[in-house]
């Protein structure tokens, strides 16, 4: 038994011990740079083309349209300042959604300093899009549609299929932040008419520090780092070899058991829920029940403060993590929940659990019973609650 | 990030409770910002504090500074409670993180406000105390420049 239990796989996920292996020997032994003319560099350059070919092929992609990044943050602001760019001539007017990480948001805020206008579009009370807000959104120069596939913290997932074909009808380019998505859920770029995905290695068993954004062919944005011809041209720099090689080998082991994954944390995720409903009063459930990324929870307990909460957990080994400003740096509750309607103090007692597949039903058990202590013995703290008891005398 | 002492009062937070028919209660702070703090004064007629308690909704640093404001104003006079700033909570603790710091102004805060309370009650002006402020939090949230 681990001693401790960890349930904070949207933040980050363990490397997977055949993914470690597969990077090792390109520290070491083929340590050659690709863009190196003797064997040594062919061989890495090799690892970084099976790599890229690899991951097309799992969103319908051409490997030439997948430029390996730093990570998610990295290619979610490419996207957008290079379109940006790009297309000014065109237009200035993109459209974001408020619940998209703060990668794309305080890019959009960069951009609105510089000149573009930017609509943030609501979301209902379960976290997803409305089509209708958006195609009212909709103008003459808008140039761009950047909504995520899936919410990291609340876990809905967004009608990606409509977002697409509402964006290719009015000939709008169309970004999706698919951080918490890619390897998780089936995607195909030309099924959902995506022209650029962002997307990060360590959400899905791979190594930090590497991700990728695919960029249709044909999309005319440009370098985004100068002085090399790496990726095309348009990402300069040695590549991280060992991380690419890591990311795909990720991608290889993650796709070959995404039904059989997905079905066990939708299980485990299930229990969780259950689980706390039963056992826990005065809590809700944030996001949607169906249209859910299946290792995602994310509950709301009445007068306490999340900060405290996983402060407490960790002291019981579990790692989760939570909305509350205390955890963010500002005075701020998380944007997502506050955006789904949830009142500042809901926002702040927050707490988001993420399921890996090897997490055990007895972990939730034990998960369960630590929270259900702390919730009341924090309650028994809060003037909030207080004042709750003494009005329902 | 917290120090051993802000952990060790958060854990075993001392004075928590209510008091019955306290001389003075105030509350300060918002959910908005995320910590509600409420001290309950037990004063005898010597304006000696016999008794403090607390209740707070927030986080750690919330919980520890109102747990050693309690602590560091119990047995003392009105005019000594007056001299507990949030510094010197802050210095008890061995320190807050920056972020942290609006915790002990807000500890320092609810305790004049339960000084308020308590000399409303019984029509006194306690020396050097103002009448609290509703949002503690007020002007503090400006948006970092990047």
């Amino acid at each position: 038994m681990n001693d401790f239990i960890y349930l904070d796989n949207a933040a980050t996920t363990k490397t997977a011990p055949e993914v470690v292996e597969a990077m090792l020997p390109y520290f070491t032994i083929n340590y050659g740079n690709p863009s190196s003319i003797y064997s040594l560099g062919s061989t890495a350059q090799k690892a970084v083309m099976e790599s890229r070919e690899y991951i097309a092929s799992t969103i319908g992609a051409k490997s030439n349209e997948i430029y390996f990044t730093g990570g998610g943050s990295e290619s979610d602001n490419w996207a957008l300042i290079a379109t940006a760019e790009a297309y000014a001539s065109r237009g200035r007017h993109i459209i974001t959604s408020k619940i998209e990480h703060h990668a794309i948001l305080h890019t959009c805020e960069y951009l609105e300093k510089k000149g573009y206008e930017i609509t943030y579009i609501d979301v209902d009370e379960n976290g997803i899009i409305k089509l209708d807000d958006l195609k009212a959104a909709i103008r003459q120069d808008t140039i761009l549609i950047s909504i995520m596939f899936a919410n990291n913290e609340i876990g809905t997932i967004q009608p990606i299929k409509e977002i697409g074909q509402m964006a290719k009808a009015h000939d709008i380019l169309f970004h999706t932040d698919a951080v918490q998505a890619y390897a998780h859920l089936p995607i195909h770029v030309d099924e959902m008419n995506i022209d650029m995905l962002s997307a990060s290695g360590h959400k899905f068993q791979g190594p930090k520090g590497i991700g990728f954004l695919y960029i249709r062919t044909g999309i005319k944005i440009r370098s985004f780092l100068h002085g090399g011809q790496q990726e095309r041209g348009r990402r300069a720099g040695t590549e991280n070899v060992p991380g690419i090689v890591g990311i795909g080998k990720a991608a290889r082991l993650a796709f070959s058991h995404m039904e059989e994954r997905e079905k066990k944390e939708k299980e485990l995720r299930d229990y969780l829920i259950k689980k706390i409903e039963g056992e826990i009063p005065y809590c809700k459930l944030n996001g949607d029940k169906e249209k859910r990324l299946s290792n995602n929870v994310n509950y709301s307990f009445q007068f306490i403060e999340g900060e405290s909460l996983l402060i407490m957990l960790d002291r019981k080994g579990i790692c989760g993590s939570s909305g509350s400003a205390c955890t963010s740096g500002s005075l701020d509750p998380s944007h997502v929940l506050l955006a789904i309607g949830l009142p500042h103090e809901m926002a702040h007692g927050s707490l988001r659990l993420t399921v890996n597949w090897e997490n055990t039903l007895e972990e939730m058990d034990r998960a369960v019973e630590a929270i259900k202590g702390i919730v009341e013995r924090l309650r028994n703290m809060s003037p909030l609650y207080e004042d709750y008891i003494n009005k329902n005398k | 990030m917290y120090s051993e002492k802000v952990m060790e009062h958060f854990e075993n937070p001392r004075n928590v409770g209510e008091i019955e028919n306290a001389s003075g209660v105030g509350t300060v702070g918002n959910a908005k910002c995320g910590d509600i703090m409420r001290i309950y004064l037990d004063i005898d007629d010597n304006g000696m504090i016999q008794d403090c308690k607390f209740k707070t909704f927030g986080c750690g640093a919330a919980v520890a500074t109102s747990s050693m404001a309690t602590e560091l104003v119990k047995g003392k006079s009105i005019q000594d409670a007056m001299k507990v700033t949030n510094k010197a909570v802050m210095e008890a603790l061995d320190g807050l993180p920056p972020v942290k710091v609006h915790c002990s102004l807000l500890a320092e805060e609810a305790i004049h406000a339960a000084l308020w309370d308590y000399a409303e009650k019984h029509g006194i002006k306690i020396e050097g105390l103002e009448k609290p402020k509703s949002d503690i939090h007020e002007g503090e949230e400006e948006k970092e420049e990047y």
